[in-house]
């Protein structure tokens, strides 16, 4: 057996712990290598940001500690769950309750309203309609739209668009925040706007923060950036 | 139907709304979504929505049309008749018009005890004639077969339901005929005046009755002995008597069945009509395989509509399984959103059908080989039934597109444009 290479982080109890994690894809007849024996500690609070170039398997760890892909080998645990461990439906209910996520492109429903769009990951919840409803009211006032919860997202800006992705990832009270270049389809204002957010989740509300991300600016709001190369975390 | 039937019908009504909508609750439950979420997809893709609705609605009309017909036909024979009465005719034969009694026959029956008396203290009996005539349709061009029965006075009192709307009744000795007024709208002679080319004689039609609803607007009524020598006719078709009471009825039927002379049944006047129900069988059958063809068209086209839906909808559907959604919520919401669609189709086809309500129409008899006319009998459990068969059309239609939804990978999934 392989003694897994030490984390890049020396501090104890992690929040997210992943070991020797490694994802080949299949192209045809070629074997793609996404990620290589990847291993990393992340500590709760913590606003990482994943950099490096297209194809550094940034995107594929990001997915794979949010449970949203599977590894060819390795481990992931998050709050000493090991994902991998997981069946199909343990896992999507893992994703509901531990893991809160904001895409590039917003993903919200366009037929739903902001209120009702925050409110999805909550209808999986054991919680009553008034409780949902307020949590849903809380969240949105987090991100400063409290007064657009009835505006679907066609009647939204961009910016106010991620601001409802954000309240939607933060509904349930998950201890993980995935973001996938959250600001990758903004302007500059409103990617200022929903960096601070994301940071002083980390900051003040000790959310744990995973970032993809190409922009250096948007980095220096993480606390730590981890740079991918070829599937490996370089110094 | 009457009113307890109606209110079975509203319960029947009743039961297949529930059904559907408790289905589709359960579903929703299921997939864990607000019902909004499908509802506006349906609109957002009206235009493929409204064919799917209109699609399965034309087949849950036609079907429940189909049924509401043969309903009719049913409803007529189970509405003749009086269950104080007796119907006398030769064994083995299938409908009165090829039943022969003779009338040494009638005159050994006529003497039997218990039989009601008259006022005059003669037996309530009538021996009556029943024979085919064939007359011109009033819409379209051929003939058409109608029913003519010979009754006597007694035969009359023993049909109270027969009751006279217009003219008079015919005259014993004359050659005249009464129409049942819904009889008369299908043929062009028998209207008031009208004259009726029966064998080598004429009728004249002097009056038309309302049969109530019952087998009898089926007939057209003459003198039953003109009737025996318009058709030359020695012996009678059937005999129709009204027993003292019930006990009497039961040995009355006893003796004459069992009587070796005879080779005749004796069966209670209702039930008799209400197992004539042989021309609704067919009709029956068709509306089977008309619903079953036409609703696999139907559900080709749910799917269809789904099937866009869900390629529509891939990158949402991956956003609802990375936000905790299981395979199993997203197939429900996809049904759901079929059920939906199809419960609308459901209610509009009901709706349409509806028209067709207390239409008079008629068909061939298959027992008589006469025209027989009944009344489209939409009903509300009829409607449940077409509720409930629509419903799962757009259950049948959506399971494959869902089951594709659900399988489709979350990482491709958010992935797609």
């Amino acid at each position: 057996m392989n003694t897994p290479p030490p984390p890049t982080s020396t501090k104890k109890d992690p929040i997210v712990r992943v070991r020797s994690l490694s994802k080949v894809y299949r192209q045809g007849d070629i074997d793609v290598t996404a990620l290589n024996a990847v291993s990393v500690d992340i500590q709760p609070g913590e606003f990482v940001a994943l950099m490096g170039p297209s194809g550094s398997g940034k995107s594929t760890l990001l997915h794979i500690v949010a449970g949203i892909d599977r590894p060819t080998s390795g481990e992931v645990e998050v709050q000493g769950i090991n994902v991998g461990n997981l069946d199909e439906s343990d896992l999507a209910e893992w994703r509901n309750q531990y893991v809160g996520f904001v895409f590039q492109s917003f993903n919200l429903i366009p037929v739903l309203t902001a209120a009702e769009n925050v409110e999805l990951p909550l209808m999986l919840t054991r919680l009553g309609r008034a409780q949902r409803r307020e949590q849903v009211r809380a969240a949105l006032e987090l991100v400063g739209l409290g007064d657009r919860m009835h505006h679907r997202p066609d009647q939204l800006s961009g910016g106010q668009q991620q601001r409802v992705a954000i309240a939607r990832a933060l509904v349930t009270d998950p201890v993980l925040v995935v973001a996938d270049e959250p600001t990758g389809n903004l302007d500059a204002k409103s990617a200022t706007d929903v960096l601070g957010i994301l940071a002083s989740l980390a900051r003040d509300a000790g959310k744990t923060v995973i970032m993809v991300t190409h922009d250096p600016k948007a980095a220096a709001y993480g606390t730590r950036s981890l740079h991918l190369e070829k599937g490996e975390i370089v110094p | 139907m009457g009113t307890g039937g109606e209110a079975w019908g509203w319960l029947g009504l009743a039961g297949g709304v529930a059904a559907a909508f408790g289905l589709m609750s359960w579903l929703a439950r299921l997939a864990g979504l607000p019902i909004q979420y499908n509802l506006r997809n349906v609109v957002v893709r009206w235009r493929s929505s409204v064919a799917t609705v209109l699609g399965i609605a034309a087949v849950v009309a036609v079907f429940v049309a189909l049924r509401a017909m043969a309903r009719g036909i049913e409803a007529s024979s189970a509405s003749t008749g009086d269950p104080d009465n007796l119907l006398v005719v030769r064994k083995g034969s299938q409908a009165e018009s090829g039943s022969l009694v003779t009338r040494e026959q009638f005159r050994i029956i006529e003497s039997f005890e218990g039989l009601a008396r008259n006022a005059a203290g003669r037996p309530v009996i009538s021996a009556e004639v029943v024979a085919i005539i064939s007359s011109a349709r009033s819409q379209g061009p051929g003939e058409a077969n109608a029913l003519v029965r010979g009754v006597t006075a007694s035969g009359m009192e023993l049909r109270p339901q027969v009751r006279l709307v217009e003219g008079r009744w015919f005259e014993p000795g004359r050659r005249e005929v009464v129409v049942a007024r819904s009889l008369s709208r299908r043929f062009r002679d028998f209207g008031m005046g009208g004259e009726v080319k029966a064998g080598r004689a004429r009728l004249r039609v002097v009056g038309h009755f309302d049969g109530g609803g019952s087998a009898f607007d089926s007939e057209a009524w003459m003198d039953a002995d003109e009737a025996r020598a318009v058709f030359d006719r020695e012996p009678y078709s059937s005999l129709l008597m009204r027993p003292t009471d019930p006990a009497a009825a039961k040995v009355l039927a006893a003796r004459i069945e069992g009587d070796r002379r005879f080779s005749l049944r004796a069966e209670n006047e209702v039930e008799y009509y209400s197992k004539q129900t042989m021309t609704a069988k067919p009709i029956k059958y068709i509306a089977a395989v008309l619903g079953v063809a036409m609703s696999v068209g139907a559900v080709f086209a749910a799917m269809n509509t789904m099937y866009a839906s869900v390629a529509a909808r891939t990158r949402e559907i991956g956003t609802l399984r990375v936000l905790g959604y299981s395979r199993r919520a997203v197939v429900a919401c996809f049904m759901v959103e079929g059920a939906c669609l199809s419960a609308a189709g459901g209610l509009l086809g009901c709706g349409l059908a509806r028209f067709t309500n207390g239409l008079a129409t008629g068909t061939l008899d298959f027992q008589s080989f006469a025209e027989t006319v009944f009344q489209f009998r939409v009903t509300p459990d009829l409607m449940g039934l077409g509720l409930a068969f629509a419903v799962a059309i757009g259950l049948a239609g959506s399971l494959l597109p869902a089951l594709r939804a659900a399988r489709t990978p979350v990482i491709s999934a958010l992935k797609s444009a």
